[in-house]
């Protein structure tokens, strides 16, 4: 919390400029208040990674100057484009995270596709250290037949759609089937499944996208099943999850009591948070519900998807094969086996919902295909000196804010360890952005600064006033970057 | 429910729901926060300070580098109001802003204390039980306001390792990844 403090007097400072020549201190790179001799960052990502590492930077010593790379024109990453519209107390983190785009000593630049505008070599020789906090924007398959007939879709892609990520808007999810079957049963399978279900009251005053909130209010969508490879005992959402989906109006659980069995017996022994988890499970299992709720949801346990199955004229999706599991050994490293048994569900809306997945930027980076993430001790990327990583490309895709925000200080930390024990020559000038812009202009790119995004920022506002929704983000880049540019 | 136990329960749907109308234009040098008196202003509180010195609370907390910080604060403010309002220096606590939606403001209690405090929610708990180190002391900070008796209290910062859901349990490498 000292950052507010330090934060709070690099603003008054620039307060006290004129706004010509605040503007003049921002753009470019050009730092009108802070020694240009002190060391200089640059972090690859601006999601939560990204702006953690970048505010521990900032606070452990006051001349280093810090620059956020990132790919789109606003920033924020799965902050703005993976928490459930639904859940707006959890994007409070954009506040600080404003915080540390505003000071003085951070700069950010949008619409910069680092690997693609300029290499991860080029950032390395213009700062004493560069730190990869780009996150994960693939996903793990299903690796089955019919993954990619029509009506099926990832949940990063879905979630995407409604959260307004450019790439996605185009996906136009139909909507007009009875049931839809998730695999998966982590909390963003249980945000897909509560924003297929929850009433649109209660989602039209949030910032989920127009469209989005048109086709849901449209929807034909009334059973949402939830499945897993495993048991209750190792499902992965969190209770606060489930209990939003327990209460959600008009909805009623629909449980299969034979998935269920042996499970009381097994509470006594449970730790706390997985015992209160079962047992609100337990009770959905026995209550059910409302039975005259018009829409229902389900766990599906001991399922593994084996077969998308097509209709007669094989054009899209009409169902799932599912296999059934028996389960080898107990706990959290119980092992689902196969057991030979197939059952078929009939359905026209398939989410996967089975993890996120990093891909490499850069050729100059070592990678590891089999975790897919970025090989790294404690942060240090592997034999590679100057180069570190946070958040989910540093330890794999799993994990809430908070978590990324610790791993990402913990990098940081390791970063500042290594100027202070003078493993980054620190005594050798770079020139930090301002080399990287002139070489980005060079290649027709410019760049959106922060207060750029404020433009953007103050734009989705007000479209969403006239709406009556937090916001209504802009759906493509073009748009972003004539407003960011204006 | 006691009058601060209200007072945090409707800042916090308050904040619920202003934040669903969250306007970031507005963001200001000063984070908003969900609760206590970090929102309104310095002024008044300097007033009142020295009209009510005698519901002046001090709270120590035992940080996680093993020193001792001290904070001060009205009785009816929450121990994250205490964090924000001394700078008190706890790395990346209070990341939700006392809404109910993180477990970072997490804190162990002497026993004794503990007893002391009120009755704890469902809600509270669910987020509770995603903190690393959980005890049977551990309460969120946002949502414990002080009191008199309260006065000259050690808390202990639990430390925090970078995956807050991992269960007590140790992880195998084949279990599916937890989001």
């Amino acid at each position: 919390m000292k950052m507010i403090n330090l934060m709070r007097g690099s603003v008054m400072k620039i307060h006290g400029l004129s706004s010509a020549s605040r503007r003049l201190a921002a753009e470019g790179g050009v730092r009108g208040l802070s020694s240009s001799s002190g060391p200089r960052v640059c972090i690859v990502g601006g999601g939560p990674a990204g702006f953690y590492t970048a505010q521990q930077l900032l606070k452990a010593r006051q001349n280093t100057a810090v620059d956020i790379y990132e790919r789109l024109p606003v920033p924020f990453g799965l902050v703005r484009f993976g928490v459930a519209p639904d859940h707006p107390e959890v994007k409070n983190v954009i506040n600080t995270f404003t915080q540390t785009g505003q000071h003085e000593r951070c700069s950010f630049h949008g619409n910069v596709n680092v690997g693609k505008d300029v290499t991860i070599d080029e950032l390395r020789q213009a700062y004493h250290a560069v730190v990869l906090s780009y996150g994960a924007e693939g996903n793990r398959s299903m690796g089955i037949p019919g993954e990619g007939l029509p009506g099926v879709f990832s949940a990063k892609d879905f979630v995407g759609w409604y959260n307004g990520l450019p790439s996605n808007k185009e996906l136009h999810p139909d909507l007009s089937f009875e049931t839809a079957v998730i695999l998966g049963q982590g909390n963003v399978a249980l945000d897909v499944a509560r924003i297929l279900l929850a009433p649109v009251e209660m989602l039209k005053e949030t910032d989920i996208t127009q469209n989005a909130l048109e086709a849901l209010a449209g929807s034909k969508v009334r059973r949402v099943l939830i499945v897993g490879r495993r048991g209750p005992l190792q499902i992965a959402c969190t209770i606060k999850e489930l209990r939003e989906m327990v209460n959600l109006p008009n909805t009623r659980a629909d449980m299969l009591p034979a998935d269920f069995e042996g499970i009381a017996e097994a509470l006594k022994d449970l730790p706390r948070p997985r015992k209160r988890l079962t047992e609100l499970m337990m009770k959905a299992v026995k209550e059910g519900g409302d039975d005259k709720a018009e829409k229902c949801w389900g766990f599906r346990f001991f399922r593994s998807p084996v077969e998308v199955l097509a209709g007669a004229d094989g054009k899209r999706a009409t169902g799932i094969r599912l296999a059934l599991n028996k389960l080898e050994g107990s706990g959290e490293s119980a092992r689902a086996e196969v057991t030979g048994q197939l059952e078929d569900v009939d359905c026209g809306l398939i989410i996967s919902s089975i993890g996120y997945k990093s891909i490499p930027i850069d050729p100059a980076v070592p990678f590891d295909p089999r975790r897919a993430i970025v090989p790294n001790e404690m942060g240090r990327v592997q034999d590679t000196a100057g180069l570190y990583c946070s958040g989910w490309v540093k330890r794999g895709p799993t994990g809430v804010i908070a978590t990324t925000m610790n791993d990402s200080f913990d990098t940081a930390r390791v970063l500042i360890q290594d100027m202070e024990a003078g493993k980054l020559d620190l005594s050798v000038n770079k020139p930090g952005a301002q080399a990287i812009t002139a070489l980005l202009q060079t290649r027709g790119v410019r760049a959106v600064l922060f207060s750029q995004w404020e433009k953007i920022n103050a734009a989705e506002e007000k479209r969403g006033k006239s709406l009556g929704k937090a916001r209504e983000k802009l759906l493509d880049v073009d748009e972003m970057l004539k407003i960011a540019w204006s | 429910m006691s009058a601060c136990a209200l007072r945090v329960f409707v800042q916090r749907a308050a904040v619920t729901r202003k934040a669903a109308h969250q306007t970031f234009s507005q963001t200001t040098a000063f984070p908003r926060r969900g609760t206590g008196s970090y929102t309104h202003g310095r002024g008044i509180n300097t007033l009142t300070n020295s009209l009510r010195a005698e519901e002046k609370v001090t709270v120590h907390f035992l940080n996680r580098d093993g020193k001792r910080i001290t904070g001060k604060a009205l009785t009816g403010e929450s121990l994250l109001d205490v964090v924000v309002n001394n700078d008190l220096d706890i790395d990346g606590f209070g990341a939700c802003e006392g809404t109910l939606a993180c477990s970072t403001c997490h804190l162990i209690f002497e026993e004794a204390v503990y007893k002391k405090l009120g009755a704890v929610s469902d809600e509270e708990m669910d987020m509770l039980d995603l903190a690393y180190g959980l005890s049977d002391t551990s309460r969120l900070g946002c949502q414990v306001c002080l009191r008199k008796d309260l006065d000259g209290m050690i808390l202990r910062v639990p430390d925090v390792i970078s995956d807050a859901r991992v269960d007590s349990e140790k992880e195998s490498s084949t279990a599916p990844p937890k989001v």
